[in-house]
């Protein structure tokens, strides 16, 4: 069974690669690299998997869950400047690939802290950037 | 393929295990073990695999699906208090899980004949949580 329960932040960034030149980082990202950086109302789903246990009927507590959440990511990104604000994107352009590959990692690493049981484990962050730009990372498919 | 059709209803529910106390039912479940119950807008989406016949083009009759979930579902659900009113959340707290594995129960019997295979229940407790099962046994 799995169980997925929806978050919402809204923070600003920047696509903007170190390596490139200014026209090079123009082409690649177009409006996107506008160097005063635009925001985002990202919408996050995170899915826990396990069997429902019987004495309360859930595969998660989702008070646990949102608590998790609020740390690892409502606190770090919601209203932030991605690039300012964040350590992991000053060297990594916070493209939402990377931003839920960041998510995915804080939750799995604070996971067990979480949830010590063998059940629920992580197994999915789906983010969408905008209601029509989606992306999405599973279990074990971290590089 | 897969072919999903979404139907609502609303319902009460309390969060409660009849076999613990009021105690630790309000550790366990929080706000949502009032024993006076609350309420939600549920919306199931039942989801169908199969392969769409060559004559109908369809793997099946959406509007058969419908009438199948409102028969064996949306009658039993619509606008009651489940632990009180509605088999098995007697006894079986009614978490959108349990309620899924319910769902799965009152309608295989049912979808195993007219083409198809079900294949997943989704149940949204409110937009911000849903389930997804899979037949699978714990």
């Amino acid at each position: 069974m799995r169980v997925t329960r929806k978050y919402r932040f809204s923070a600003s960034h920047r696509l903007h690669a170190p390596s490139l030149s200014d026209a090079g980082n123009e082409e690649l990202y177009g409006k996107c690299n506008n160097p005063y950086g635009h925001g985002h109302n990202y919408e996050i789903e995170v899915s826990a998997r396990g069997p429902v246990e019987e004495r309360s009927g859930r595969v998660i507590d989702p008070r646990a869950l949102d608590r998790l959440v609020e740390e690892q990511v409502l606190q770090a990104f919601d209203n932030k400047n991605l690039n300012a604000e964040s350590a992991v994107f000053h060297n990594v352009v916070p493209t939402t690939e990377n931003l839920a590959r960041e998510i995915h990692r804080r939750l799995q690493a604070n996971w067990r802290a979480a949830f010590p049981a063998p059940w629920p484990v992580l197994d999915k962050i789906r983010i969408a950037e905008t209601p029509r730009n989606i992306f999405e990372v599973s279990e074990n498919e971290q590089a | 393929m897969l072919i999903t059709k979404r139907v609502e209803f609303s319902a009460s529910h309390v969060c409660r295990n009849p076999a613990l106390s009021d105690r630790e039912n309000e550790e366990l479940f929080g706000a949502a073990a009032n024993p006076h119950g609350h309420g939600h807008n549920y919306v199931i989406e039942v989801t169908m695999e199969g392969e769409p016949d060559p004559v109908s083009g369809m793997v099946l009759d959406l509007k058969k699906l419908k009438d199948v979930v409102n028969r064996e579902v949306i009658e039993a659900y619509d606008h009651r208090f489940l632990n009180y009113e509605v088999e098995p959340f007697n006894r079986v707290v009614p978490t959108p899980e349990n309620i899924a594995v319910d769902i799965w129960k009152r309608l295989e019997p049912s979808l195993s004949k007219d083409g198809g295979r079900l294949h997943a229940i989704r149940v949204y407790e409110t937009p911000d949580l849903y389930v997804d099962y899979f037949g699978e046994t714990a």
